[in-house]
């Protein structure tokens, strides 16, 4: 894109300066022809930097000033709040439930990241395969990513309902008794996994789904002609040069995961007793999921948020960069 | 040709920077002059009731109420959680509402911010109001506004059911009873009790009736009493007296699962009496039981009528007419029965009970009930409020045994 727009708007104008004006007085209608072109850009820029600072910057920047802050709701109201360094860091840090969120961030992200990639690639491959009705299915496989969230959550809470939820029902005609997989702690991060990864699939499904149609054809020809099985084929053709896609799918879906919140609020609400929370529920919890809100350490937990999401943005940024330059 | 272009697209930027900067600046203004509307010299009242409209009675109140006090009132309807947060954010710009009507237990929250005013600068009349009910809406020996009306709990249980089973509901009348009386429903083949015992404050409401019951205190979460309410509710969990679903209940879905039919009782609220007209089975309502019979404190619901500060404080006396007006005694049946809730006074409670029978057993429960914020724990009670529920998340998910679960919840509110 950039590359095709940029010649036309600025070799006419060196052109037509070189043309216009003699060598002498080159330099003056040079230096003034810079400034309104500089007002051109800092008007162009100014919507942008504006809609950034107002939505983006000042929201960030208060957001880290609640974190530093010791927020009551009298100081909220009246403005006083005294500063208070990293103190509301340090009651998150000691905090009890510090340590099973971080865990169930960790194990959350992880294991659905694994299995949303391993079945979207999957998926992917078999649909690459064009046989009848191939489109038609792989439209029905987005159907998780177009519905609201709130419906797909609702729905997976009801069947997981352990009385009168569907998957239970099912379980019992196979002669399984019923498993509270909302109501035991051992069973509800599972369940609320098990409900993301649903929800993930597509995503992987399309991104690798158009990496693959990127793999020249030819290459899958000459392996076969060299003897390579399926399999082989897999391994040595498909995965090798499915890599930078792969690698930006799975990027993406760690910051999209870790943030995932209202899957987990509104099967769960992080309970029971605090077994399904992760730092995006439990700094929700701090900042109004209570009659008196905290918003400090809620706003400290976001911010951890933001910096682990950032850092693996940059790391992003990198391997993008890496790739454009190959 | 390309001079003019660059010139034109210079044009189009400036214009809509311009464009940018013009909107924003409106839509800020806009935002600090809403609430208050100085200008056209309107009473602002916030509540938490969206599910009235223009055209309804309560609607029409306000209007009447406003037109009496010479004023034109301005009213905006937000949802119960939403209003918390807003009427901080209105506050902190200087923006509040002239009146505001909201949930008891956050009176004592929004009083400690300094959002409201007391009722010695505001001079609303309290006198009339049962001292059980205005308890909610005090702290530090002041009081933050009045009540428009009160909700409780209680059980409400299925004739038909408690029939099948063989179960005399007049037998019922502790804790042991109400047991046996749900062994006795499991036997036939029926569900016993559900309740909600979510992770949000809904949970701590629903299990107050059977703390306070067992004579527990709020102060002290680790209690033998305590334990006892728990283990009651955890024991009923392990029977299969109460599904395993009330972890996850809202009250809202616990009472679906009471409409069903299946179920013999139900823990809820005054708010559902419309609702069980409609079930399709004959139903009754009893107090909850404390544990050697009587009846337990249920939590008080319901919100109170409030006076956020004013820098103007001239506003105070319409404000006061206002306010006056919309707790008057014929005012308040008005508003009860349209809420389904039970009046503060006893005047108004009465007339109540000789049209509507049905109230009798919620007027006995709104009398034994208690606010959650009273014994002026006021801001406190949040913070216990979120222990307890974990506590009962814990037990009854068996994760730990009653005991433990509320002594470590006791340990973490210190």
């Amino acid at each position: 894109m950039n590359r095709t727009t940029r010649p036309p708007d600025r070799r006419p104008v060196r052109d037509r300066n070189g043309a216009a004006t003699p060598p002498p007085a080159r330099t003056a209608p040079r230096r003034r022809r810079p400034t309104s072109q500089q007002w051109a850009a800092w008007a162009f820029l100014a919507p942008v930097t504006l809609y950034l600072a107002l939505f983006y910057a000042y929201p960030l920047y208060r957001n880290v000033d609640l974190s530093l802050r010791d927020y009551t709701v009298r100081s909220f109201v009246q403005g006083n709040a005294p500063f208070t360094g990293l103190e509301n860091y340090e009651t998150v840090f000691q905090d009890p439930a510090f340590r099973p969120a971080l865990t169930h961030t960790i194990v959350f992200t992880a294991v659905c990241l694994f299995f949303q990639y391993a079945i979207g690639l999957a998926l992917a491959v078999f649909f690459n395969q064009h046989f009848r009705l191939s489109a038609t299915l792989r439209a029905l496989f987005l159907v998780p990513w177009l519905l609201p969230l709130i419906v797909s959550a609702s729905t997976w809470s009801w069947m997981l309902n352990s009385d009168s939820g569907v998957v239970n029902a099912a379980l019992h005609t196979v002669g399984i008794g019923p498993v509270n997989w909302l109501t035991a702690p051992s069973w509800s991060l599972t369940s609320v996994i098990i409900a993301n990864i649903w929800i993930g699939v597509p995503f992987n499904l399309v991104v690798l789904y158009s990496g693959l149609q990127s793999i020249p054809r030819s290459l899958y020809e000459a392996a076969a002609l060299d003897g390579a099985n399926a399999w082989q084929r897999f391994r040595c053709v498909t995965f090798p040069l499915l890599r930078p896609v792969s690698a930006v799918t799975l990027l993406l879906g760690l910051v999209y995961t870790l943030k995932v919140f209202d899957i987990i609020w509104i099967m769960t609400k992080g309970g029971p007793a605090d077994s399904s929370t992760t730092f995006a529920t439990w700094s929700y919890r701090l900042g109004f999921g209570n009659l008196l809100p905290a918003f400090g350490p809620g706003a400290a937990v976001g911010n951890l948020l933001v910096v682990a999401a950032l850092v693996f943005g940059l790391v992003y940024l990198r391997l993008q960069r890496k790739q454009a330059l190959t | 040709m390309n001079r003019f272009t660059r010139r034109h697209l210079t044009a189009t930027a400036m214009t809509v920077v311009a464009l940018t900067i013009g909107t924003t600046a409106c839509s800020s203004g806009d935002g600090t002059t809403s609430a208050k509307a100085e200008d056209d010299g309107s009473y602002t009242i916030w509540d938490p009731y969206p599910q009235f409209d223009k055209g309804s009675d309560w609607a029409k109140l306000l209007d009447g109420c406003g037109s009496k006090a010479g004023v034109k009132t301005k009213r905006t309807a937000f949802d119960t959680s939403d209003l918390t947060n807003k009427a901080l954010l209105a506050a902190q710009q200087a923006n509040s509402p002239d009146v505001l009507i909201l949930d008891n237990p956050v009176v004592s929250t929004l009083a400690e911010a300094g959002v409201l005013s007391t009722t010695d600068e505001n001079k609303v009349d309290t006198s009339k109001v049962d001292p059980n009910l205005l308890a909610a809406g005090q702290a530090g020996g002041k009081t933050y506004g009045t009540p428009i009306g009160a909700n409780t709990l209680a059980l409400y249980y299925n004739k038909d059911v408690l029939k099948a089973a063989g179960v005399d509901i007049a037998s019922v009348k502790g804790w042991k009873s109400l047991t046996a009386a749900l062994a006795k429903v499991k036997k036939a083949g029926k569900k016993g009790i559900t309740f909600s015992a979510i992770g949000t404050e809904e949970g701590s409401f629903q299990f107050l009736p059977w703390f306070w019951g067992a004579g527990a205190k709020l102060t002290e979460l680790g209690s033998p009493q305590a334990v006892s309410a728990l283990s009651l509710w955890s024991d009923w969990l392990k029977k299969g007296y109460a599904p395993n679903s009330v972890i996850n209940n809202t009250q809202t879905t616990s009472w679906q699962e009471f409409v069903s039919g299946d179920y013999a009782f139900a823990e809820n609220g005054t708010w559902q009496l419309a609702g069980a007209e409609k079930a399709g089975f004959d139903y009754g309502v009893l107090p909850i039981p404390g544990p050697d019979g009587g009846n337990a404190a249920a939590p008080t619901g319901g919100e109170f009528v409030t006076v956020p500060v004013q820098g103007d404080t001239g506003r105070y006396a319409t404000t006061r007419k206002l306010v006056s007006c919309l707790t008057s005694t014929e005012n308040l049946y008005d508003t009860d029965t349209t809420l389904s809730y039970v009046a503060p006074t006893s005047e108004v409670r009465d007339k109540q009970v000789a049209t509507d029978a049905e109230l009798k057993p919620w007027v006995e429960a709104v009398k034994a009930a208690k606010g959650r914020t009273s014994d002026d724990l006021g801001t406190k009670y949040p913070k216990i409020s979120e222990q307890l529920w974990k506590a009962v998340q814990s037990a009854l998910s068996g994760s730990k045994s009653p005991k433990e679960a509320l002594t470590a919840a006791q340990d973490a509110v210190k």
